[in-house]
């Protein structure tokens, strides 16, 4: 007992005078950065899921070119890529509590708190982004596939269901992919707002013991951990759901190896 | 409205600048874009990985992490080696330069990627021809790899610029009295931050517009010859 006392010890003490940085102090403020992690978390998780929720329908009002609904659409889209995120935060969390409407409304309880509000705006952020994402894909769908849903009967909605949205979400994939990366990286605005996300904590911990580093690296490396796991379970789903696109299994390939030496000598 | 007005003149410096930042980190990225393009693509595997190291280290990290570090930890770092080696006495890193450090620096990985494909859409054939002809290296860039560069780089690099112009709302939180700080500091005091932030976003949209048809002005020049479909 005594003696891993002391292993501890000259642990903490290696840490704190010979280590460049105090990661025994990072260990020992886990909780603060679990609890970084799950609004982080939390906060992309909620704002991905509403908003690729939203752009589908708006990316199918694009897509198809409705005449007024269109233009919305487009100048929301074109408001929300075309400004920071920082300032739409700022403009839900700081700026609605100016209209006493706002103040008095059943909505107070929830525009109140910093963490709806980032919900708020990184979900109408990430539904803006998606949205054009939808809309590319759908407009990619081949002429035929449409053509021939169309020779076979099925109504507008049905062909949206059965033919456009499955290959149009496939195709939408790698570029989705993209989009949760930014978020992600788009998520620290929260701690500009009060939110203690992977960040916030990291701030937190510099700011209570006056510290440069710690804190702001440990969260680097949280979030690279973050990024990684993000991009390759993204690998592995569209390795499943563009099975139909990857070369095909040894029987094709021997193929044209067999017939390699031919070609060879014929040239 | 009338309060607007009057805090008009600080809002317009702050627009001003944070156009500076962003001129200024995007020449900075495309600096370390070419040079990371270039150790990306080199025959040295040294190179190829401290460029594959850098990519990948700057898409893993947010940029906010990434600038409060060298706000913070890089003037501290700056001057324990100043101490150390007695190069250089007390340095002081302000807001401006570490915003333009950092954005630069987290662009030049972006702009790495953009002049990496540019230059592997250049029919390799081209540039054999050019040196069959007797060019060298120097005159083989300038002559046939450069204008396609910039061609093909084009889009991507418009891509960045865009989203470059936005992050540079992010350097107002380290105090630097910019666009969003000014109209920040502007709205609260007269208690009308909605207000304030609204005309901040619309000054962040005529910035994009503006960018916009500037974009498409250097496409249509640069795809001078370039046969549309």
């Amino acid at each position: 007992m005594a003696e891993s006392g002391g292993w501890l010890q000259a642990l903490t003490e290696f840490s704190e005078t010979t280590s460049p940085l105090d990661f025994v102090l990072i260990a020992q403020h886990y909780d603060l950065f679990l609890q970084g992690l799950m609004n982080t978390v939390g906060l992309v998780f909620f704002s991905l899921l509403i908003g690729g929720a939203l752009a589908i329908p708006l990316g199918i009002v694009r897509a198809a070119r409705q005449p007024v609904l269109n233009q919305l659409v487009w100048a929301y889209v074109y408001v929300f890529r075309g400004t920071p995120l920082l300032v739409q935060t700022y403009l839900i969390y700081y700026g609605l509590g100016q209209f006493e409407a706002v103040r008095d409304s059943f909505l107070w309880p929830f525009l109140r708190e910093a963490w709806w509000c980032a919900l708020i705006a990184f979900t109408l952020n990430t539904a803006a982004y998606t949205t054009e994402i939808f809309r590319g894909v759908i407009e990619a769908t081949p002429h035929g596939e449409i053509e021939a849903a169309k020779a076979c009967g099925m109504s507008p909605w049905t062909r949206m269901r059965r033919i456009v949205l499955p290959s149009a979400l496939r195709r939408a994939l790698p570029a989705y992919s993209n989009e949760v990366i930014f978020m992600l990286h788009g998520s620290v605005v929260a701690s500009t707002v009060t939110i203690v996300d992977i960040l916030g904590a990291g701030r937190t911990l510099n700011a209570k013991y006056y510290l440069a580093f710690e804190g702001f690296i440990a969260a680097a490396v949280i979030y690279m951990l973050l990024v990684y796991l993000l991009s390759r379970g993204f690998k592995l789903w569209e390795w499943k759901w563009h099975a139909h696109l990857r070369p095909r299994e040894i029987e094709a390939v021997k193929e044209p190896a067999a017939a390699a030496p031919k070609a060879i000598g014929l040239r | 409205m009338e309060t607007v007005i009057d805090y008009m003149p600080s809002i317009l410096r702050g627009t001003l600048v944070t156009i500076e930042i962003a001129l200024a980190s995007i020449t900075l990225s495309v600096l370390m874009g070419l040079l990371g393009a270039w150790a990306k693509l080199s025959p040295v595997a040294a190179a190829r990985k401290l460029g594959e190291a850098y990519t990948t280290l700057i898409r893993g990290v947010p940029d906010l992490v990434l600038m409060l570090l060298l706000f913070f930890g890089g003037q501290i770092l700056l001057n324990r080696v100043g101490e150390a080696t007695g190069l250089w006495g007390y340095v002081e890193i302000n807001q401006f330069v570490a915003g333009v450090l950092t954005i630069g620096f987290i662009f030049g990985a972006y702009m790495t990627e953009t002049f990496r494909g540019a230059y592997l859409s250049i029919p390799r054939g081209q540039i054999e021809a050019g040196i069959a002809c007797g060019m060298d290296g120097s005159l083989v860039f300038r002559r046939i790899v450069w204008p396609q560069l910039v061609r093909y780089a084009l889009p991507s690099f418009g891509n960045n610029w865009l989203v470059l112009l936005k992050t540079t709302a992010l350097v107002s939180v380290l105090g630097l009295q910019e666009l969003v700080y000014e109209a920040f500091t502007a709205g609260r005091s007269q208690r009308q931050l909605f207000t304030f932030m609204f005309v901040t976003l619309v000054i962040y949209l005529v910035l994009t517009a503006v960018s916009d048809a500037g974009l498409r002005w250097l496409d249509r020049k640069y795809s001078a010859g370039v046969r549309r479909a």
